[in-house]
């Protein structure tokens, strides 16, 4: 009789490379490989349903109230190929395409790695047969090509303000980057979720929400808004980087400012949640 | 060939003789039911599948709220006294005690649905049956003295269950029950997890079911005087006197049940009364009541349709049946309570799934059962079971999620997994234990703790703890650094001496229990012909996989003391655990659960029982932990265990879906007396708006259907509500949650308990 003793644990099925059919693959000859902090299975909050969520490392932002910190560089993320991420995902498809959901591929910022986002992208599509999402702060919207935005069902499109001035305060750089991207999504008809982080005494002035959501419902593709309550469950990250949380004495949004906040969507014919 | 009900009356025999004019069965289909005792034909020829959503539904009735709320404001006390009051005088058996009703006297009372165990709630009985000790710890320890002639009958002169068993046990067995390894068994106490199917009273009546048992008792006389036939004449005349006290009892609430139920609130009353005597004889550990709604509902329905009573009236027939499930008690000890705690009875109702023809078997009064959570509010008991099928009306799914999130007070099972084994008409008995209705019952095992058989292995049968040796016969590991061959072909070995002592242990429980403490109004509602389970049971299992994972992928470093007994391990480097979904890991669980499956086999069951097994820990997680020194997997000693198959808290690294993949790859072939999985989520991790966490957790439950799991306990609480409710638990009379197969009023729980309950992985949206 087999015991523990006699167990060969299986080696977990790889993905061979020759069947990464995308450009980048093909042009290499090598694995893609890209820059990778994380993966997580979450449920409602990454987009619908349940979902395989992988999150890069690297981002240009440098958000006052990022609750992960330790995504911002690159160089702390582990070096990891596009197949050990879909040999990963592959594991959940039973699951995600009886429960409904997809994948997402969030960051850090997904984009500061296009060619692994986009590979990424499209063997979660075409191979697994998921529903994609991108999380993105749209912010290098620039580098995302065409062809990798038609691997994408969803984008999640990060507008931190929508005064530029305010907009560099909680991020670092400039707005209009991420205005640039959401009129092209706009045109290519791709639907967007936009979301919009709200912070007391920082992004909510009534006329700084008033004009994402003008915006926002100006587009045409964005059937949903979910506005974030700042939080503060980030701080010890910041901490244990040595990094200085200056919104230590902020305090999270009331559910009437949360509310109030809704309400100025809602105002612009958007569904906000 | 079908018998009208006209033809029933001329059979005038197979009713004891008894003038019935079958009006009860006016309007029922089919035939089959009608000749045998077979009440899941009955449901199907005759129940309606409701596939709408819960708009039907009607809330509580002033009478309900008000005697609700009369319980309610026992309960305090009966916290702080740890029981409300006991007779401690009155040996309980089915007709011991005068009616009871929870306000007022046979005159004035308010109850719809009559009985109580004993003359009053709340109160309790003793049962000493089971076991003399028992019963005496109980009552000094909740400041009760037993009365002296009662202590002197089951003292001596009359036997119980519990002297039977420590008569026939061995030396070994008492060892492994003092050392830890081995505990919970059911040799004090009574075994349960046996469902009378109470349907029978309801649609027979007493006295055919008399009469189909006196024929049964007529066949055995036919046949050759063998130990089992003499067994089975013996117990077969004692359901028949069950049955007559059966009846003796509704008799003294004024209730004559010797013909069938005439209207929905008779079925459920006959129902009730049914299972009435099998908890005022039975201190069961799990005392289930089966799968009730849809046949109700064919009462119900009936009456509806006839313009009799109300949507209102139904709702409060059933609300009543539940207040009634909600305060059934059993005198316990305190140890018991430390290893099941929040006074549980299990008083599981099973409901939904898909029937074997393809139709939903969800009724309207699946969804009333739902819905006595709204109207009463959050509760343990009775244990709400949702057999999830994929196929299952949307409109039930949605109503069930929803439930479970406002309440988290049902749990989840897959029907997939059951239907095949069991068929349609099939109940959880306790919390994962599946059985056919009126057609199967256990033999319940409890469950052996396979970490610490793990550090028998490494210390050579010696205990961690006390230094003893408990198992002859092994030598102890001696390397400073474990090797994985070496440690798994020691705990190999350790494993098959301890599936044996396991077996044999149960044998002798079992023999004993039928001899000393048999079930007769329960197993009267059964076939002749049953199947019988043995069903053993692990617990420790994700301590034990990680431990054999941090062995084999990390180096484990062993520290002694003088003795040599290895009493604590260093870990070098990272290793896979349990509940991320890596095969590593998952895979070693797998074998553990599989192996030991099969070394069980290998013993021969009293009463040819089959050999099954349960993953399932319930609250005793937290004392086996206590009783476990260090594990290799880096455990401190004392640490709880994970619950059931859970994996251990913070290890699951991936979110609870990932963990739940890591238990869905457990094999129900080798397990199934159920594999028991706790999930606790932050409603936001479950999405942002109430109607999306509905959506996304009906949704999670098809895919973990779809992926092979079996059982999921959901709770949906933030810590932060726990944490306030262990300081101000008077601002929480009915907060629920699940623990593993059961749910439990969260402020009735050991402050160990709740600590354990509140440091589990709560699944975020961080």
């Amino acid at each position: 009789m087999a015991t523990l003793l006699g167990t060969d644990i299986p080696i977990r099925p790889r993905v061979a490379d020759e069947d990464a059919a995308t450009p980048a693959a093909a042009a290499t000859h090598r694995p893609v490989t890209g820059s990778v902090h994380s993966w997580d299975l979450s449920t409602g909050l990454d987009g619908p349903g349940s979902r395989f969520v992988t999150f890069l490392s690297g981002c240009p932002l440098t958000c006052l109230y990022c609750h992960n910190p330790d995504t911002w560089r690159m160089r702390d993320g582990k070096r990891t190929t596009a197949d050990d991420v879909i040999a990963e995902a592959a594991k959940y498809t039973t699951f995600i395409s009886a429960a409904g959901g997809g994948a997402t591929v969030s960051g850090g910022e997904p984009l500061l790695q296009p060619v692994f986002t986009g590979e990424l992208l499209h063997r979660l599509k075409h191979e697994l047969g998921l529903h994609t999402a991108l999380d993105t702060s749209g912010h290098l919207g620039a580098r995302a090509t065409d062809a990798l935005l038609r691997d994408v069902d969803l984008v999640l499109l990060d507008i931190k303000s929508w005064h530029p001035e305010t907009y560099e305060k909680v991020t670092g750089r400039p707005l209009e980057p991420t205005l640039d991207f959401a009129r092209r999504l706009a045109a290519l008809g791709k639907e967007v979720w936009v979301r919009f982080v709200l912070v007391p005494g920082l992004t909510d002035d009534p006329a700084n929400i008033e004009g994402v959501a003008r915006f926002a419902a100006s587009l045409g593709n964005v059937p949903r808004v979910d506005v974030l309550p700042f939080h503060k469950l980030g701080e010890a990250k910041w901490d244990a980087l040595g990094k200085d949380f200056t919104l230590r004495a902020t305090p999270s949004p009331s559910p009437a400012q949360i509310a109030d906040a809704k309400e100025i969507f809602a105002a612009q014919g958007l569904k906000a949640v | 060939m079908t018998a009208t009900p006209a033809e029933a009356t001329v059979n005038a025999e197979a009713w004891g003789g008894k003038a019935w004019d079958g009006k009860a069965w006016d309007g029922f289909k089919g035939g089959l039911w009608r000749d045998t005792v077979d009440v899941r034909d009955f449901v199907q020829q005759n129940y309606t599948p409701y596939e709408g959503d819960a708009s039907f539904l009607a809330g509580a009735t002033e009478r309900t709220t008000q005697v609700w709320q009369k319980l309610l404001s026992m309960f305090p006390t009966e916290i702080e006294r740890g029981i409300h009051d006991v007779d401690v005088k009155t040996p309980s058996r089915i007709d011991a005690f005068k009616p009871g009703y929870i306000d007022g006297t046979a005159a004035d009372h308010r109850d719809l649905i009559v009985g109580l165990q004993t003359d009053a709630p709340l109160k309790r009985a003793i049962m000493p049956n089971g076991g003399w000790r028992m019963v005496e710890g109980a009552l000094n320890a909740y400041g009760h003295e037993a009365d002296p002639e009662i202590r002197d009958i089951y003292t001596h002169l009359r036997k119980t269950h519990n002297e039977g068993v420590f008569d026939a046990y061995t030396p070994e067995i008492r060892a492994c029950r003092s050392s830890g390894i081995i505990t919970g068994l059911p040799d004090a106490y009574g075994r349960g997890r046996i469902i009378g199917d109470y349907r029978r009273v309801a649609l027979y009546g007493v006295d055919r079911l008399i009469a189909a048992k006196e024929a049964d008792k007529a066949a055995l006389g036919e046949e050759w005087a063998t130990e089992d036939v003499i067994r089975g004449r013996e117990e077969i005349s004692e359901q028949i006197k069950a049955l007559k006290e059966l009846k003796a009892m509704a008799m003294s609430y004024g209730y004559d049940i010797s013909l069938p139920a005439t209207t929905g609130r008779e079925a459920i009353q006959w129902l009730y009364f049914a299972y009435l005597a099998a908890v005022k004889e039975q201190n069961g550990a799990a005392m289930s009541i089966g799968r009730i709604d849809n046949f109700l509902d064919i009462y119900l329905q009936r009456d509806i349709e006839a313009g009799r009573i109300t949507e209102t009236d139904a709702q409060e027939f059933i609300d009543d049946f539940v207040i009634k499930l909600r305060i059934v008690r059993f005198l316990r000890t305190p140890e018991y309570n430390e290893g099941f705690s929040g006074d549980p009875t299990w008083v599981t109702w099973s409901m939904a799934g898909i029937g074997e023809d393809g139709r939903p078997l969800v009724s309207r009064t699946t969804f009333r059962a739902l819905q006595t959570l709204y109207n009463l509010g959050p509760a343990p008991e009775p244990n709400l079971t949702v057999f999830w099928s994929r196929e299952l009306p949307e409109g039930f799914k949605e109503f069930a999620a929803r439930v479970a999130i406002d309440t988290s007070a049902i749990q989840f099972e897959s029907d997939e997994l059951m239907r095949p084994k069991y068929g349609d008409d099939t109940a959880i008995a306790c919390c994962v234990s599946a059985m056919a209705m009126g057609k199967q019952m256990q033999f319940f095992g409890a469950r052996v703790n396979v970490a610490k058989a793990l550090l028998y292995a490494i210390n050579g049968g010696r205990d961690e703890k006390s230094g003893k040796t408990v198992v002859q016969g092994f030598t102890p590991i001696e390397d400073e650094y474990l090797d994985y061959e070496t440690v798994a072909r020691s705990y190999d070995a350790m494993l098959d001496w301890l599936a044996k002592t396991y077996v044999h242990a149960l044998n002798v429980i079992h023999y004993m229990h039928d001899k000393y403490a048999y079930e007769r109004l329960e197993m009267a509602l059964h076939d002749q012909e049953i199947l019988r389970t043995m069903a053993c049971g692990i617990a420790g299992l994700s301590v034990a996989a990680d431990s054999l994972s941090a062995i084999k992928h990390a180096k484990v470093k062993v520290i002694r003391d003088e003795s040599g007994l290895a009493v604590d391990y260093e870990i070098e480097g990272d290793y896979p655990a349990y509940g991320n979904n890596d095969d590593r890991a998952d895979e070693i669980a797998r074998r553990i659960v599989h192996d030991f499956m099969e070394k069980i086999r290998k013993h021969p069951t009293y009463r040819d029982a089959v050999h099954t097994q349960s993953v399932l820990t319930i609250t005793s997680n937290v004392v086996y932990g206590k009783k476990t020194g260090n594990t290799p997997d880096g455990r401190r000693a004392g640490t709880p265990f994970a619950p059931g198959a859970n994996p251990m808290n913070g290890r699951d690294e991936h979110g609870y879906i990932a963990s739940a993949m890591s238990v869905a790859k457990l094999p129900y072939d080798d397990a199934e007396d159920g594999i028991s999985l706790t999930n606790t989520i932050t409603p936001d991790a479950l999405g942002r708006t109430p109607e999306e966490r509905v959506a996304n957790l009906a949704g999670v439950l098809d895919g973990y259907t779809a992926s092979g799991g079996f059982h999921m306990n959901v709770n949906v609480l933030d810590k932060a509500t726990l944490e306030d409710a262990m300081e101000h638990p008077e601002n929480y009379p009915q907060l629920t949650i699940r623990v593993s197969g059961y749910a439990v009023n969260f402020i009735r729980l050991t402050r160990d308990q709740q600590l354990d309950v509140i440091n589990r992985t709560f699944h975020g949206s961080l």
